[in-house]
């Protein structure tokens, strides 16, 4: 085939600074991030939208930048783990992951933060859960909450109970009052 | 991947006829489906025509007293809905039980209903899948088939459409309003959108080509209790073995419909009026035609028992 790949100019801005790219038009937000703007914390794990280890916020909303296409990010904000925070000014998620030790490897960890930074977001929003128990309340900020939304994330190292103890600080929320509690009295399912 | 052309449509119409118009031509829009399945050259689309700019996502209130869900909303938005987690819970609990945070908030109501199914032969494009290249047998037959289809099954295919919201929207019999490239517009019920499987597996809906969804329509509200009870491996984040959506009214009569179980949402209306007899009466009603695989067979009784377990929390 002598034909070449279409192409397409996409403008969006990346962590607050306008990039204009030209780009195959296969490619997704999650390669133009790391092969074109040249931001490398977004990791690729599964490319198939199952691990979250590549998931930004477009719009203050988070998805897996896997699973889009650079092309139809025009006009979009997006914020990558380097637009949270810098190592002089760390966002409060990631002081938290550090201090609770929400993480292994580290290779998922730059989705989990973006992941839980929106997480939180999501519970103040009212966006419902399935672990909620009434939907058409308001659901709480509750560890069991937390746990529950961030299913599309995993950690192979297994770091899961740390992160939901970083989470929980940056919450305002105890653990021991709500998961462990819960799951004393019964109200967390095995 | 295969290279594609792209192009951001402006109106229904001529998104449906952009797609008419290209052979190879296919919609996108939150893409968290067709881009997993175009990775793996499963789906081939030379023009992909993005409907974003449509404006197709709003709920509004019918003159009928129910719900237009555009087709765009996400699925976070539409579980999200003050007037859906009120009146339709069953809707709000089924898509919440469904995928991950983030593909909820990229997923949309009309791409929802057009997935694929998750049959791992459907995926391997090493196997025989009759769905993915009619003609060349179905390897899931006599293969791993516990998380396959039980009822609506045919001898070319076993696949089961993965949707949980669709099987809400079978309970609450929305309708599916669509526009072509020439901008007439139909309705069709939820319950006659899909497609059993015959000898055609890879023809999935009654969609034709350049056809666009442009809205879910809600009827007025039912009452009763909402349910939606999904079995899967584990607590999140998994598909489902056997779901149930039900609305149920105080004095045990209702309606209900089963996920994971078939090719289409599984609703049967003389089940449901047999909904004060138990589970077992609707359940033997519901799954009369059932053709498990030695694998799945477990599939019936586990349905029977989760409508049970519905109809025991109506209860308390």
């Amino acid at each position: 085939m002598t034909d070449q790949p279409p192409k397409m100019a996409v403008t969006f801005k990346i962590n607050g600074k306008a990039q204009a790219l030209m780009l195959d038009t296969r490619t997704t937000l999650l390669d133009a991030l790391r092969d074109h703007v040249g931001l490398m914390g977004t990791k690729k794990g599964c490319d198939h939208g199952q691990c979250g280890a590549c998931t930004v916020l477009v719009n203050g909303t988070r998805i897996n930048s896997c699973l889009s296409l650079a092309v139809m990010h025009e006009g979009d904000a997006v914020t990558t783990i380097e637009g949270l925070g810098t190592p002089e000014d760390l966002h409060p998620m990631q002081a938290a992951f550090v201090k609770h030790d929400g993480f292994q490897c580290g290779y998922c960890t730059p989705g989990q933060i973006c992941s839980a930074v929106a997480v939180l977001e999501e519970i103040k929003a009212g966006i419902p859960s399935h672990v909620q128990g009434d939907v058409s309340g308001t659901p709480e900020m509750t560890v069991l909450e937390m746990r529950e939304r961030m299913s599309g994330n995993i950690c192979r190292c297994g770091a899961y109970s740390n992160i939901a103890e970083a989470m929980a600080e940056v919450a305002g929320v105890r653990i021991a009052e709500t998961h462990e509690a819960k799951m004393r009295d019964g109200e967390v399912r095995a | 991947m295969k290279a594609f052309t792209y192009e951001r449509a402006k109106t229904p119409a001529a998104a449906a006829a952009a797609v008419a118009g290209h052979k190879g031509g296919k919609f996108i829009a939150g893409g968290t489906n067709l881009l997993d399945l175009m990775k793996l050259e499963i789906e081939t689309p030379t023009h992909l025509v993005d409907v974003q700019d449509l404006g197709l996502d709003k709920i509004e209130e019918t003159a009928e007293g129910g719900l237009r869900i555009g087709t765009l909303v996400s699925n976070t938005a539409l579980a999200a809905d003050a007037r859906v987690r009120r009146d339709y819970g069953v809707l709000t609990r089924a898509i919440v039980a469904g995928a991950s945070g983030q593909l909820r908030n990229k997923a949309t109501t009309g791409g929802n209903l057009l997935q694929r199914t998750r049959c791992p032969y459907f995926y391997d494009t090493n196997q025989a899948c009759n769905k993915r290249k009619p003609g060349s047998g179905c390897a899931a037959i006599g293969g791993f088939s516990r998380q396959l289809g039980v009822i609506g099954t045919s001898d070319a295919c076993i696949a089961t459409h993965p949707s949980d919201m669709a099987i809400a929207l079978r309970v609450l019999d929305a309708a599916v309003e669509t526009v072509d490239a020439s901008g007439a517009t139909r309705s069709v019920p939820i319950g006659e959108f899909h497609r059993l499987p015959g000898d055609t597996p890879h023809v999935e809906n009654v969609l034709q080509r350049g056809e666009l969804i442009t809205s879910v329509t809600l009827p007025k509200p039912l009452g009763g209790r909402h349910f939606y009870h999904k079995v899967r491996d584990r607590a999140s984040y998994a598909f489902a073995l056997v779901s149930v959506a039900a609305v149920l009214n105080e004095d045990g009569s209702g309606r209900v419909a089963f996920g994971g179980v078939a090719p289409k949402p599984w609703r049967v209306e003389a089940a449901d009026a047999k909904m004060r007899s138990g589970a077992s009466a609707v359940a033997r009603t519901a799954f009369a035609d059932a053709r498990p695989t030695h694998e799945n067979a477990f599939k019936v009784t586990l349905a029977e028992r989760t409508l049970a377990a519905v109809m025991q929390e109506n209860r308390a």
